[in-house]
């Protein structure tokens, strides 16, 4: 059974209709990419499935049906979204950023932890620590967006472009901060990125969608071999 | 110059009732960028709720407390049933709705018990007062709203509760995806401002009486002290509050005399929306792209 099954998703902003009827699963444990070019619907799936957006069709996760439930309610049932925009609490501090992503979680001690882990993965949100978010440079809201999704402990992680507006050599970091996290704690994660290569790097597995329809599934490996992707989207 | 000083503490012993109420403003500011016209009247409203508790035999501080209950569920029933339906809409539609709260809740208090003037307990003893300059009750309502005031910074700076209020306020969107339930944290501002304003109320009764329009001036003045603060900034409120109550006795007791006291609310209302609209405090907003 997949961790996260869409089936014929539709989602529409207001008259205009963006997915036309998509179907995906992810498997438990794994990333999953989602590549596409500007329009394609990358940004609306994941906002389908966190119900910020209108949408017709079926959601499951983990066994439940999740569509039509609020986005706090699927919040609760793990699962965290690095939001388009990186949807920092600009007037807040760093530190209570973070710790408003953990604001479902009862186990005090444990999110205490969190946030020295989230420290160490990045030391620019310590030395940050008291500062207005808003003050904080895009990469590291970036980087915020990111840390405060994972103080969730999410079972699953949807990222919307976590690499945008990072420095290459911050983005390798971040990348391999999100494997570390995947391969320890079994975090799922469902992955929209510019960076095509490096999507498929990480992902075991690949959706590439055009005009809210998948087009072509298949894991990483096949995926990145595909003459049409790879003219497309690797761009070699 | 005795004259003078004790003006002075007057003001901020009114001052500080202005600050509770200008706070409930800007508690309801920044999460919907309106001003609640009807907080005036929530708080008169919880004042008779009190004063029936007293006449009914109850001590006062139980009934001070059993009102800021009062005043808080309905401050949170006030926003479930009314705003929510009204949450998306235009904001003129939004202002009536307020409008209407204001002359319903005025009406209701008319009718429930009389427009005829009636006095109201204080609870502070005579030892409190500080000779001429200041007498029990300013003394006892200085304290009660720096008591307040301290709670609600604790509350607001330390609780996971108060930190998810402020998020829900600032960004509903980003809230929402971190699980905060947004609407409930609306109804809980709602009710934390109508709990404060019931303070400010019974606090402002002994002073002015108790009658249906007790609070038409206290409200203007709370607006003027909200205004001069910056009206999306707490600390502000409570600032602009106490130089509302000085200056309003000052300048009512010295240079304008006590019949245009409520011009020097409205002087300062247009005054700082010309000059600096963002008033003293008002937070100018760093974002970076």
């Amino acid at each position: 059974m997949p961790f996260l099954e869409a089936i014929k998703l539709h989602a529409a902003y207001g008259q205009t209709r963006v997915l036309h009827g998509m179907n995906f699963s992810i498997e438990e444990g794994r990333i999953t990419t989602l590549l596409g070019a500007n329009g394609a619907g990358k940004t609306t799936t994941l906002r389908a499935l966190c119900a910020m957006v209108r949408t017709e069709g079926e959601i499951r996760f983990a066994g439940r049906r999740i569509d039509g439930r609020a986005t706090e309610d699927i919040v609760r049932l793990g699962i965290a979204h690095v939001p388009d925009g990186r949807g920092t609490f600009t007037n807040l501090s760093t530190e209570e950023n973070l710790r408003l992503g953990a604001y479902t979680r009862k186990d005090r001690d444990a999110v205490e932890a969190d946030l020295e882990r989230m420290f160490g993965y990045f030391p620019r949100l310590k030395e940050r620590r008291a500062q207005q978010a808003g003050t904080l440079s895009g990469g590291e809201q970036q980087m915020l967006a990111v840390s405060r999704a994972m103080m969730l402990r999410p079972k699953l992680m949807l990222l919307d472009e976590p690499s945008f507006g990072l420095a290459p050599l911050i983005v390798r970091e971040l990348f391999g901060i999100l494997r570390a996290v995947n391969q320890a704690e079994h975090v799922s994660m469902l992955l929209v990125e510019q960076n095509a290569a490096m999507a498929l790097d990480l992902a075991s597995h690949a959706y590439v969608i055009e005009t809210g329809r998948v087009v072509l599934s298949g894991s990483a490996d096949d995926i990145r071999r595909d003459d049409a992707v790879r003219r497309s989207y690797l761009g070699y | 110059m005795n004259a003078f000083l004790h003006q002075v503490l007057a003001g901020l012993a009114t001052g500080g009732i202005y600050a509770s109420l200008a706070l409930a403003l800007v508690m309801i500011y920044q999460a919907t960028h309106l001003v609640n016209f009807a907080q005036g009247e929530l708080a008169m409203f919880a004042t008779y709720f009190a004063w029936m508790l007293v006449n009914a035999g109850v001590p006062y501080w139980p009934a001070f407390f059993l009102t800021v209950v009062f005043a808080f569920l309905l401050g949170v029933l006030i926003e479930r049933v009314v705003i929510r339906p009204v949450e998306n809409a235009p904001v003129l539609a939004v202002v009536v709705v307020f409008i209407a709260l204001l002359f319903i809740l005025n009406s209701v208090t008319g009718w429930i018990f009389s427009y005829t003037i009636k006095t109201f307990p204080s609870p502070f003893p005579n030892a409190l007062g500080i000779g001429k300059f200041m007498s029990p009750h300013e003394v006892g309502a200085i304290g009660v709203t720096l008591i307040v005031l301290a709670l609600l910074y604790l509350f607001f700076r330390f609780t996971p509760l108060g930190l998810a209020m402020r998020a829900a306020a600032q960004n509903p969107e980003s809230s929402r995806l971190v699980g905060i339930r947004v609407g409930w944290m609306l109804a809980l501002g709602w009710g934390l401002a109508a709990a404060i304003g019931s303070v400010a109320g019974m606090m402002v009764a002994p002073i002015v009486f108790l009658d249906p329009n007790m609070m038409g001036g206290v409200l203007l003045y709370a607006f003027a002290a909200a205004l001069v603060g910056g009206i999306d900034n707490p600390a502000g409120a409570v600032f602009g509050g106490f130089l509302v109550g000085v200056l309003e006795n000052v300048l009512g007791a010295f240079v304008i005399g006590n019949e245009l006291k409520l011009a020097v609310a409205l002087v300062l209302i247009i005054g700082v929306l010309v000059v600096k609209p963002s008033g003293f405090f008002g937070k100018v907003h760093v974002t970076r792209v």
